[in-house]
């Protein structure tokens, strides 16, 4: 269950091109599983004008120590808000509501499992890491970018995954190309049954393809457009195939933002299907 | 010093010892502040962060009589103190709304105004007869903000005719006992009229406003952000307009009852709905920013009340309509010179 806390700012550190914010929020890192995630408030609740809360990967949780608990997440400074936030100081307040959303499934068994992420997507991956490592599975580690710049957390991956595998497309770093250029060779070389993945929507939707090519489970993390994050506003939907084999537009703050990758209409999202439970005949745009 | 905010919060002080208790027709309710239409679903999520049966009332997500799955995304785009959303009426249907949502906010005993949508005045009259076999409905909200599929797609607010054709069809079919209110668009000429025929045709009370239609070009993509291409504008921008509405309509009809709702994110905000002819607020979008708005706000409002010298709510109704030399009277307070009386 989340909580709203008004947290402080304990640090903002640069990494690479990402910035990484400490911020005290009491009582939520014991309820914290990997792939939750958290939505801060931008400004003053009673003067912003930017309304709308902004959602990061929780990348980090310790509940004890001098600050009492505290969260850490990477933030990309990719427009206003994320730039306000890469701008807080040590003891500036923020309004944290965490943690959200539903959070990867982690295998009974040890099985052997490759972590993928993209760009900051690599940010939820290693709390998953150090739980999967905890119950005996085997991890490997996929991280890619556009530019080494752009990757986050590859030193920490050497230190957690058996083996990791860097891509970026200018060749910066390891090999030039895409993860899903070289997720089929790290999956067969480490007999990987289970894919995590985070990052864009068409990354996760060619990890989804490639783990079910290869009978393996996969769980993608999406970052759709959110207002709410909490489940009440149905800005954050996309098609989704339940249980029951039916497709419904599907909230991604509260029933996502992890799914299975063969429940997701990847090449759909942004649409309505026109066999979507409810969808109006004739029209779907 | 961190801490986690405390629900009901005042600060440090004692609460004011005012009466925040009002009324919308005959709905009572111990708070003039309730949740907005589309902006707290059906109450469970909220419930998370604070008590929502402590709230004036629960205000669901409007319904339909079938299940729909709504527009295409992107569904919003965030805008200077607000947001454009396109939706599209995203439900799971009024039976199953009622099996699961209702069923639910009864049981957890949350005073609930059930808002209603239809494509045509028949849609809406199937809703109120269905809505009229069940109980822990304490006031119908008739969002009539909806395309008329016999009127080549206008919205039944837009036209007196088509208004209060829905207005007359859902209070014939309702349960006498529950208030129906019906939720005006300002996306009118004059809201005057249109709220003038919708009492004619035997509103109980009004609600002021839903969105107002806005749009915003991606300029990266040079392409409408919205899949649905336009969207209904909320939020803090456009809180003078939901102000301008209730001012209006409280001068054309002294005695209706007013629920004011447009960017109400403090209890000042909602203070200037209540002074401007309001009997309670709905706080929408500000609860995407701040989930426990609805008792921040019943909070500051009962400061802000005590402020100013008014011990009850009620008092503070139309205020702002008293006539100019009410001020120079030696007892302003006095309850005969408060409003409706001066309207
Ligand atoms: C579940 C989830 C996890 C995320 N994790 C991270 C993370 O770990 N690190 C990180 O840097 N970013 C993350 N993001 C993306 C981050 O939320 C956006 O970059 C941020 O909201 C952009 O805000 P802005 O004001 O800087 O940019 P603007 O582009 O000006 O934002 C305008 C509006 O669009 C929304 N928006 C814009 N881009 C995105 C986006 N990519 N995803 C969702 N909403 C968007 C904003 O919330 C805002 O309402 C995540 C998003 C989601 C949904
Ligand atoms: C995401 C969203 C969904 C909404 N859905 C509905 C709805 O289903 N029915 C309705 O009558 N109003 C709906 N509204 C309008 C609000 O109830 C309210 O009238 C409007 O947003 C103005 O208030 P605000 O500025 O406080 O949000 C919706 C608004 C938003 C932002
Ligand atoms: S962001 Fe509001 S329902 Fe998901």
């Amino acid at each position: 269950m989340p909580v709203q806390v008004r947290g402080e700012v304990v640090s903002v550190r640069r990494a690479g091109q990402y910035f990484v914010l400490t911020v005290t929020a009491p009582g939520v890192a014991e309820i914290t599983r990997p792939g939750h995630f958290a939505a801060f408030a931008i400004g003053d609740l009673e003067s912003s004008s930017l309304i709308l809360r902004r959602a990061f990967s929780i990348y980090g949780v310790q509940s004890r120590g001098i600050y009492g608990g505290t969260m850490d997440v990477v933030v990309a400074d990719s427009g206003p808000g994320t730039h306000w936030l890469t701008q807080r100081r040590r003891g500036d307040s923020l309004d944290v509501v965490a943690p959200l959303g539903r959070p990867f499934s982690l295998p009974r068994e040890p099985v052997s499992c490759v972590l993928v992420g993209g760009g900051y997507g690599s940010a939820p991956l290693f709390m998953l890491a150090e739980q999967l490592r905890a119950r005996g599975c085997r991890v490997d580690m996929l991280l890619g970018a556009a530019t080494e710049e752009k990757l986050f957390g590859v030193l920490e991956g050497k230190r957690i995954a058996s083996m990791v595998t860097i891509t970026t497309e200018d060749g910066s770093l390891g090999e030039a190309g895409r993860v899903t250029d070289l997720l089929p060779s790290v999956m067969a070389k480490a007999n990987a049954e289970v894919v995590y993945g985070c990052g864009p929507m068409g990354m996760l939707a060619a990890i989804a393809g490639i783990a079910g090519e290869r009978g393996a489970y996969s769980q993608c993390a999406v970052e759709e457009a959110m207002a709410c994050g909490i489940g009440v506003c149905m800005t954050c939907v996309l098609p989704v195939i339940g249980d029951d084999g039916v497709t419904r537009m599907v909230r991604s703050c509260v029933e996502g933002p992890v799914f299975r990758g063969e429940r997701v209409r990847w090449d759909e999202v942004g649409t309505i299907p026109a066999d979507t439970y409810g969808a109006p005949a004739g029209d779907h745009r | 010093m961190t801490r986690a905010v405390v629900r009901y919060d005042t600060g440090d002080a004692p609460p004011p010892k005012v009466d925040m208790s009002t009324t919308l027709a005959w709905f009572a309710m111990p708070s003039p502040v309730l949740t907005a239409s589309g902006c707290a679903a059906s109450g469970r999520e909220l419930d998370q962060f604070f008590d929502i049966s402590a709230m004036g009332a629960m205000v669901t997500k409007s319904i339909m009589l079938d299940a729909r799955s709504g527009r295409a995304t992107p569904r919003m785009a965030e805008t200077p103190s607000g947001m454009l959303n396109s939706i599209g009426l995203q439900g799971p249907g009024i039976h199953d709304f009622i099996e699961h949502d209702l069923a639910w906010l009864r049981e957890r005993g949350v005073r609930t105004v059930v808002s209603i949508a239809g494509s045509t005045t028949q849609e809406y009259e199937d809703l109120a007869k269905i809505l009229r076999q069940h109980e822990g409905i304490d006031a119908i909200e008739v969002n009539i903000s909806c395309p008329n599929v016999a009127d080549r797609g206008q919205v039944f607010a837009c036209r007196a005719d088509t208004a209060s054709g829905v207005v007359a069809s859902v209070r014939r079919s309702t349960d006498p006992s529950v208030p129906v209110l019906v939720k005006l668009s300002p996306d009118v000429t004059d809201i005057a009229t249109i709220a003038v025929a919708c009492d004619r045709a035997g509103a109980d009370g009004l609600t002021l406003i839903n969105t107002t239609l806005g749009m915003v070009i991606d300029t990266d993509t040079m392409r409408p952000a919205l899949a649905g291409v336009t969207g209904g504008l909320s939020g803090p921008a456009i809180r003078p307009i939901a102000v301008r509405c209730v001012w209006q309509v409280r001068q054309a009809l002294p005695d209706i009852p007013i629920l004011g709702v447009g960017g109400i994110r403090t209890g000042r905000d909602a203070l200037e709905f209540i002074l401007a002819g309001a009997h309670a607020v709905s706080v929408g979008t500000v609860v995407f920013h701040d989930p426990s708005a609805p008792m921040r706000v019943h909070a500051e409002l009962a400061v802000e009340l005590a402020a100013r010298g008014f011990s009850r709510v009620s008092d503070a109704i139309s205020y702002a309509h008293r006539p100019e030399d009410a001020d120079l009277s030696s007892d302003a307070e006095d309850d005969e010179l408060n409003p409706p009386e001066w309207v």
